[in-house]
């Protein structure tokens, strides 16, 4: 059941993903991330990662959604349908994709030389979604606010710069 | 697993200073926005006066009872108490330099007044973080603000090219600095100052000498970037250069002081346990620091370019008594800087009076102001480090602290790069003073009150500091005992 699920979220992934870089309209692109987002998402449930599968989808999805708002408003559909598209790398992507085949697989036949085994995935008593919101906001709970004071700079900084000096009347 | 998730009211006390400024950053702009766009809009200056203010007052209230705070994220201690001060002191001195400037310019915006204290939100918790994850942060929130005041006249060529380049390389020095300290989180499993110290200090459970040594060196680079120390130290006088001159001025002084800071505060409880490993990488840091930021300035001709050279081999004097590796050398470091803030923003508070920073536009400037040429030789005097200024003290308690410290070759060697040193500032004296003025010298705008109060109080602290150099000293003593 485990494996059928997981080639089914990686078939989505990835089918998605080659959506992305191939298709000429950048709304069909857009489409594309996120079936290839939502594959990831459904990876992350498999490893019992709750908290990454609905942040996955929250923070990646709804950012594609404004993505979605960039193209719409900034490109124009019929003219960028007829630019060059990256995707006639494609070699250089297979050549790419046979390194890290050919790596993995030397990596996985020699085993990882001098370094110790890989510790046995722990699963946190209470479910991960509680860890991480105690660390978050007890722990760590001073960080977090300084960096919502961080997003509130580069906010005012990217506003000031970006602003053009309107001329008055 | 949280008992208590309320801080107690104590621990808010620890943070309160950071609150106020946040809550006055956000009301300057909030007091812009009622005013119309194109019209005058007074008393943004004022706001963030009060904020500093307030700022500096909750500082002592919270100073008075050293502790941690926040699951021992913050440190408040009289160290953290000293730089805060320093901190709201070098803010006030860029608020009141700056809104004559900008509204000349007609580029006074709310943001700035914002992003100053924003940025010294970020200097204070680096200040007073006992945990690199806050370091880090606090460095980012100081930082990214920097970049933006530095690109703040967003008009000018060359203002856009300095902060593009401070952005750039910037960014670059944290990567190095946060790299650092994931190794540091990967090889001890924590990231509090305390705890590292105890893993480290423990032969029996202390990680691979090696990779700790790279991680420190790591974290070293992002500081010494941070603190204009060689070999990264060619940004700072394109940026001080660059940027709009009360910025410059900022940009000298206040992200300088929480760097050292913040460089103390890690590598004197965290990393204490190997300092026989980094001290040498520290001295030759500081050695080549003075040595390339005096040499390099022999040869400017633009004022500006000269502060900045200076203040990279001001920064090689502090790593001096950083190198000096004990309690005088600390005190050596708190004095040094507050002397430098103030010698340092009164040299740019004078050029902050020009458009063209030139030297040869203060050519007979004694003829025409002398004043302001005198205020500006008192500067110059003091960055010498000539006796009755406080950098003469400044130097002479750096340069003990080493000598105690039995490195004599580098406390010669620092001197004689400080006697180098001199020849550059006496050519911008004997500009204003031996030369007559050039034909059709442009005049330096009259200084407004807040320009003058800052010259003037600069001035004052300046040789205050010089003659009675015991107040400022006693209070650096008390305040380098590091809780650790």
């Amino acid at each position: 059941m485990d494996a059928a699920l997981f080639y089914t979220f990686a078939a989505i992934t990835l089918a998605g993903a080659l959506a992305t870089v191939t298709r000429r309209n950048p709304v069909h692109c857009a489409l594309g991330l996120i079936f290839s987002l939502l594959g990831v998402a459904g990876l992350f449930l498999l490893q019992a990662a709750e908290l990454l599968f609905a942040v996955q989808i929250l923070l990646y999805v709804g950012g594609v959604m404004v993505l979605f708002l960039f193209v719409i408003m900034l490109i124009h559909l019929e003219q960028a349908a007829r630019l060059r598209q990256y995707s006639r790398q494609w070699p250089v992507a297979l050549a790419a994709l046979f390194a890290v085949f050919l790596e993995i697989y030397v990596l996985a036949q020699s085993g990882l030389p001098g370094l110790p085994p890989s510790p046995q995935p722990r699963l946190n008593a209470g479910g991960n979604t509680e860890r991480i919101a105690d660390s978050l906001f007890y722990v760590y709970a001073l960080p977090f606010e300084a960096a919502s004071l961080l997003l509130l700079i580069a906010i005012v900084g990217a506003v000031w710069l970006a602003r053009k000096k309107e001329q008055p009347q | 697993m949280g008992t208590n998730v309320m801080p107690s009211g104590e621990e808010l006390l620890r943070f309160l200073p950071e609150m106020i400024l946040a809550i006055f950053a956000v009301l300057v702009m909030l007091w812009e926005s009622r005013h119309d766009e194109h019209g005058e809009r007074p008393g943004m200056p004022a706001f963030a006066l009060i904020g500093l203010g307030l700022a500096a007052a909750a500082s002592i209230v919270a100073g008075a009872a050293p502790g941690y705070a926040f699951r021992n994220m913050l440190v408040v201690d009289s160290f953290a108490t000293f730089f805060r001060l320093l901190l709201m002191g070098i803010g006030a001195m860029a608020v009141m330099t700056a809104s004559p400037f900008l509204r000349a310019r007609k580029a006074e915006g709310g943001e700035y007044y914002s992003l100053i204290l924003l940025s010294l939100i970020g200097q204070s918790l680096m200040a007073a973080s006992n945990e690199l994850i806050m370091v880090f942060i606090g460095i980012e929130i100081s930082s990214i603000s920097s970049y933006v005041l530095a690109g703040y006249l967003k008009d000018d060529k060359r203002v856009n090219e300095s902060a593009l380049k401070y952005f750039l390389l910037g960014s670059f020095a944290t990567g190095f600095l946060l790299y650092g300290v994931s190794w540091i989180y990967g090889l001890t499993g924590s990231t509090n100052l305390n705890e590292i110290a105890s893993i480290l200090g423990n032969a029996d459970i202390a990680p691979d000498a090696v990779l700790t040594g790279a991680a420190t060196a790591l974290i070293l680079a992002g500081l010494c970037f941070k603190v204009s120390a060689f070999p990264f130290q060619s940004w700072a006088p394109d940026v001080y250069q660059g940027a709009a001159t009360p910025v410059g001025a900022f940009l000298s002084a206040a992200p300088k002081a929480a760097a050292f800071a913040t460089l103390l505060r890690v590598f004197l409880t965290a990393f204490d346990p190997m300092a026989d490993r980094w001290l040498p990488l520290l001295i030759v840091v500081a050695l080549l620091t003075m040595v390339i930021g005096n040499l390099a300035a022999l040869w400017q001709t633009d004022v500006k370019r000269i502060l900045g050279y200076s203040s990279i081999a001001n920064a090689g004097y502090v790593l001096v008594a950083v190198a000096a590796h004990s309690t005088l050398g600390i005190s050596a470091v708190l004095f040094y800087l507050a002397a430098y803030s103030v010698m340092n923003f009164g040299a740019f508070a004078v050029v902050s009076l020009r458009e063209e920073t030139e030297l040869k536009d203060f050519e007979g400037l004694a003829k025409r102001q002398p004043a302001t040429a005198a205020l500006m030789t008192v500067f110059m005097a003091s960055l010498i480090g000539l006796p009755m200024t406080a950098g003469f003290f400044g130097k002479f308690y750096i340069f003990q602290s080493a000598i105690d410290a039995e490195l004599y070759w580098l406390a010669g060697l620092g001197l004689l790069t400080s006697a180098v040193a001199a020849f550059y500032y006496l050519r911008v004296i004997a500009a204003m003073y031996m030369k007559p003025s050039p034909e059709g010298a442009p005049e330096m705008a009259v200084p407004a009150a807040s320009q003058q109060a800052v010259m003037f109080v600069a001035a004052a602290l300046t040789i205050g500091f010089g003659i009675f150099p015991g107040w400022l000293l006693d209070w650096a003593t008390r305040s380098s005992g590091l809780l650790r």
